[in-house]
């Protein structure tokens, strides 16, 4: 009995040390866009930056909560957001079995090897005038190019996957008694989903570049990229400035979102 | 194939019973192995019998290819010429059972460890009823008391030994090749691992050959020791040490046991400064 009550003191007393501990841990990951957004909204004010230039940030901030809550930007980002799942989605269905494919059979991809590193190392936007030959100023086109830049993308690590393979599973798997079938569908397969999935992300921020960049340059009417010049030259700059967060919010989700899928899938990485 | 392999299943201890037998109580022939490793001769002209329902340890020099050697039978490594032959047949007739030293690499962490264990089983398309038969056996004859419904990579380092230890052994090879596969684990867990390997061993007479860097385990479970010279490598000797199973903590302290470790030393010492 006497014991409970010098317990409880102690308890107390430290229960609230520990939880401030853990909250400044979590209150970092925003100190950086914070201290941005002082400085940005400290060098309007004091008017190093004309505001026709750059709004202050909350005002952009404004423009795009409003934009996304039912206003224009909305109409535009779902553009832009289903052109990048197209041109994803094409990259990932096309490239992932010919990745798996070519790293399972190295003399083929030794051979395709340096078309894929040199159109790799190619920036995509330079071929947007060679697609707007092929398939002329249409929404497909936007999609084509960021689809083939996506492609390779996911080619190349899909393939190295199968490639570094670890030796020692295929062993295992073929000292009991698999075939090459089987040591392609039970080992090979598997060892490549992890680099897969770093190529799938990379290959998803590179499709949302593309179509931001051709929704600019190629005569589009609709899409993030087209809201961004054209509100740059009527001089809107909140709503450009909305815009280009609107932009980097959704590159930022999709990362996000596939590395919680990554997760997922690949339970066993890095275990 | 899957027809003959499938046949003397149920009977471990038996693997082939209609083959004509080779010379007396041999299991594997080595007749004339060679393999050269950059240029230079790593077995020349190699001859080696291996006896049935024995548990043979490989020991010698560092570098002169114990794990090749096991590696070579069970066909990891492809050889230069000569000839292998499982009770006279190629291994490609056989099954055999491989034990990795590093099982982190040689489980696969996709799969629950009882899809582990049951893979070899898949891959000769058994049916579920059968798979579930075996599985439930190992379970039995290994005592396991972990949850194999856990990923690989959820388990100590000793359970998932013992787990690939299992995945060898669930379709009844009719030889079990362990390449230092205590190496990886702590103490408790290789003499939980050896002790098992014994009983094993006792219930099913599996032949098995096991490559070791340590003499007294390599001693301790062996029926023989192979030693081996430097490379280019040759039979040292072949020593016997027949003390009953089951051997025990108390073996370890034994004279014969203490001799046979003292004999295989001298030669091993013997050999290394030659």
């Amino acid at each position: 009995m006497e014991a409970a009550k010098p317990w409880s003191p102690p308890a107390a007393s430290g229960a609230p040390t520990t939880p401030k501990k853990t909250d400044w841990g979590k209150a970092l990951p925003f100190v950086g866009p914070i201290v941005l957004f002082i400085v940005w909204d400290l060098v309007v004010r004091l008017g190093f930056i004309k505001p026709i230039l750059l709004p202050p940030p909350l005002d952009a901030l404004g423009a795009l909560l409003g934009g996304l809550a039912g206003g224009p930007l909305l109409g535009d980002f779902a553009v832009t957001v289903w052109r990048t799942v197209q041109a994803f989605l094409i990259a990932a269905v096309v490239g992932m079995p010919l990745g798996v494919l070519l790293g399972s059979n190295e003399k083929a991809y030794r051979s395709v090897e340096f078309l894929i590193d040199f159109f790799r190392s190619t920036p995509s936007s330079a071929l947007i005038p060679l697609f707007l030959m092929i398939f002329g100023v249409s929404d497909i086109n936007k999609v084509a190019i960021a689809a083939f830049g996506a492609l390779l993308i996911v080619v190349f690590n899909s393939a190295y996957g199968v490639i570094n393979a670890r030796k020692q599973r295929v062993m295992a798997a073929k000292v009991m008694g698999a075939t090459r079938w089987q040591v392609f569908r039970d080992v090979l397969v598997w060892e490549s989903l992890q680099p897969s999935f770093v190529g799938l992300r990379s290959a998803v921020s590179m499709a949302l570049v593309i179509v931001i960049v051709a929704e600019m340059f190629i005569g589009a009417d609709s899409g993030l990229g087209n809201r961004i010049i054209n509100s740059q030259q009527v001089m809107n700059v909140k709503d450009m400035y909305a815009s280009i967060l609107a932009a980097g919010a959704l590159g930022y989700a999709l990362n996000v979102l596939f590395l919680v899928i990554e997760r997922k899938i690949v339970h066993w990485s890095g275990r | 194939m899957n027809a003959v392999l499938n046949a003397p299943v149920y009977d471990a201890d038996v693997p082939a019973p209609e083959f004509k037998p080779g010379p007396a109580g041999t299991h594997i022939t080595i007749r004339g192995l060679t393999k050269y490793f950059a240029g230079w001769p790593l077995y020349e002209n190699f001859d080696l019998d291996i006896p049935k329902h024995r548990i043979v340890s490989v020991f010698g020099p560092n570098g002169c290819g114990k794990s090749t050697l096991i590696n070579m039978i069970a066909g990891l490594i492809p050889i230069d010429s000569g000839e292998i032959l499982f009770d006279g047949k190629s291994l490609k007739d056989t099954k055999i059972g491989y034990v990795f030293q590093n099982y982190r690499e040689a489980m696969f962490p996709w799969m629950r460890t009882i899809d582990n264990i049951a893979y070899p089983l898949k891959l000769e398309g058994r049916s579920k009823a059968e798979v579930d038969r075996r599985m439930a056996e190992l379970v039995a004859s290994f005592d396991v008391k972990f949850d194999l419904n856990r990923y690989p990579y959820e388990l100590s380092g000793g359970q998932q030994q013992t787990a690939s230890i299992m995945r060898a052994l669930a379709p009844n090879p009719e030889v079990l090749f362990l390449d230092e596969p205590f190496s990886a684990l702590d103490f408790e867990m290789t003499l939980f691992i050896r002790e098992k390997l014994q009983e094993v061993f006792m219930q099913t007479g599996t032949t098995m050959m096991l490559v070791s860097h340590d003499l007294e385990e390599a001693v301790y479970l062996a029926d023989e020791v192979l030693l081996l010279t430097k490379r280019p490598t040759k039979v040292a000797e072949i020593l016997r040490y027949e003390d009953p199973r089951p051997r025990t903590t108390a073996t370890l302290s034994e004279a014969s046991f203490i001799a046979a470790k003292k004999r295989s030393l001298e030669i091993f010492q013997r050999e290394v400064r030659r």
